[in-house]
């Protein structure tokens, strides 16, 4: 379904992602982990073709983001850091303005806009400009922008990013209906929600791969301390380097 | 490339175009922006017809002191319709949705000059009174003055053409409307009498008449005497590919 082959991008003498290969396989929900700037977000970005890798290429649902961009969007759902949504729009303006540049049909798009907005739980906010909704909110509408045309795979950055707990609860809960159908990359700092959504961890830091495995495989690892413990040891020699 | 796959690119090229104009003109009209833009316009156009330009001082049934500040007006006027058109969705971050649609980057461009062109052709529009007004007052050449609406809403094109590519340059709109006012008046000021004897004076005759080329106020003085000009046509369309082409460039440039 996804698959990364060697994605390398540099920002003149930085190198924020470092050759990173993995793949993604439907039913499994991946948990990109890893400290600020070890390359999460922008690895998702060359993945959902918003930056050019300077190396290697990335291939959704056999579609390579480089050679065949329009394809290879069309079977994304992207949830970008920060969730930027248009201010002056309600939700289902919103929703009706991805789903005309996604080319669904009136009808398709109306159905999608119905089920997502239920799935997302925003109906009660759909009367209200997106510009005056809380964070937990405006996260859930993009949330139901990346999901509107059930694109077989999702990129979600810090989906439950600015959440209440009974909102990551649903989220959580949206994304282990989705998954069977899907393959899902999710990044996240909050630690203790990952075996809770995540079929499979990879910790990354300064732009690479440290770890690629299931979340009870990285906790048996160690004796104790599970996989905040495994975090801390693999990533914290960035943080070292920086003091 | 196989001619399929030509006519597949240009397909794609211009996807979304129209999910774009509407949310464009959506933006201009549920806020204030196009309400304002076309008060003042309306003000402004007023103010320099009736007052600068003696409309009935000047005994005649035409709207030449209408037209004579229309280059000078959108030189202020588009880049201020079009100075978010592509600066806002970087300062939102809504830059990274669009880029991360299947949509292509020369449909969301021309959406958006479409958009901001339909605003400017509402506000020209609401001009139509004063036709009315010189057709009231004495025998106007009607044919004239529609084709000389005509090119100035092309001109209004085209200015808004370099201010939607010139907004691709920064994530600040103050920034993008002042660099395009800037580039609108060299050419605006191009064509003006004083400009072109001063480069006349200076490297001769035939640098000031290829400078004058390239003005709008050149190619809008034939219009404004009621003859259309196939290469002022041509100017001001060629000016509309040649900078939506630019704005594609730089606005895909965030890519790199």
């Amino acid at each position: 379904m996804l698959e990364l082959k060697g994605l390398v991008r540099r920002f003149g003498a930085v190198t924020a992602v470092d050759h990173i290969s993995l793949s993604l396989k439907q039913g499994e929900v991946l948990g990109f982990l890893g400290p600020n700037a070890a390359g999460k977000s922008t690895t998702l970005r060359m993945i959902a073709g918003v930056l050019t890798p300077s190396e290697g290429d990335a291939f959704i649902a056999g579609h390579s983001i480089l050679h065949d961009r329009h394809a290879a969007q069309a079977n994304l759902g992207y949830l970008p850091e920060g969730a930027p949504l248009y201010d002056e729009m309600t939700p289902p303006e919103f929703l009706r303005f991805i789903g005309r540049a996604r080319g669904m049909e009136r009808g398709a798009r109306e159905s999608a806009i119905e089920r997502v907005t239920a799935d997302a739980r925003i109906g009660a906010v759909s009367g209200k400009r997106i510009g005056d909704l809380s964070k937990g909110y405006r996260r859930r509408v993009g949330l139901a922008g990346a999901i509107l045309t059930d694109p077989p795979v999702l990129l979600l950055d810090e989906p439950t990013d600015g959440l209440d707990p009974n909102q990551k609860r649903a989220v959580r809960a949206l994304i282990k209906r989705m998954a069977p159908e899907k393959a899902i990359l999710i990044t996240t700092h909050t630690l203790e929600e990952v075996p809770a959504m995540c079929t499979r961890v990879v910790i990354a830091d300064r732009g690479r791969i440290l770890a690629d495995d299931t979340p009870e495989g990285l906790a048996a690892s160690v004796s104790e301390g599970g996989l905040e413990r495994v975090f801390m040891d693999l990533t914290q020699s960035t943080e070292v380097t920086l003091a | 490339m196989t001619l399929a796959e030509v006519r597949t690119e240009a397909v794609n090229a211009f996807t979304g175009l129209t999910a774009v104009y509407r949310r464009e003109l959506q933006t201009y009209f549920t806020t204030p922006m196009a309400y304002v833009f076309m008060a003042v316009f309306l003000i402004a156009v007023g103010v320099f017809t009736w007052e600068a330009g003696d409309f009935f001082g000047s005994g005649r049934a035409d709207l030449g002191p209408f037209f004579l500040w229309h280059p000078w007006l959108y030189m202020i006027f588009m880049p201020a319709l079009a100075m978010r058109l592509w600066s806002d969705e970087r300062a939102s971050g809504t830059a990274e949705l669009l880029l991360s649609l299947p949509i292509g980057l020369l449909g969301l461009a021309t959406g958006k000059l479409l958009a901001a062109w339909t605003v400017a052709a509402a506000a020209l529009a609401l001009t139509l009174p004063m036709w009315f007004t010189v057709n009231y007052l004495g025998d106007a050449d009607n044919i004239a003055i529609a084709l000389t609406y005509g090119m100035s809403l092309l001109m209004a094109g085209s200015y808004l053409s370099l201010g939607l590519a010139l907004s691709a340059l920064s994530r600040n709109q103050v920034t993008a409307f002042v660099l395009s006012v800037f580039v609108a008046f060299l050419f605006t000021a191009a064509g003006w009498p004083i400009v072109l004897s001063g480069v006349a004076d200076l490297v001769g005759a035939r640098a000031a008449d290829s400078l004058a080329r390239l003005s709008f106020l050149s190619h809008f003085e034939a219009a404004q005497r009621g003859v259309l000009e196939g290469r002022s046509v041509l100017f001001y369309l060629s000016f509309i590919v040649l900078w939506t082409g630019l704005s594609v460039l730089w606005a895909g440039r965030s890519r790199d």
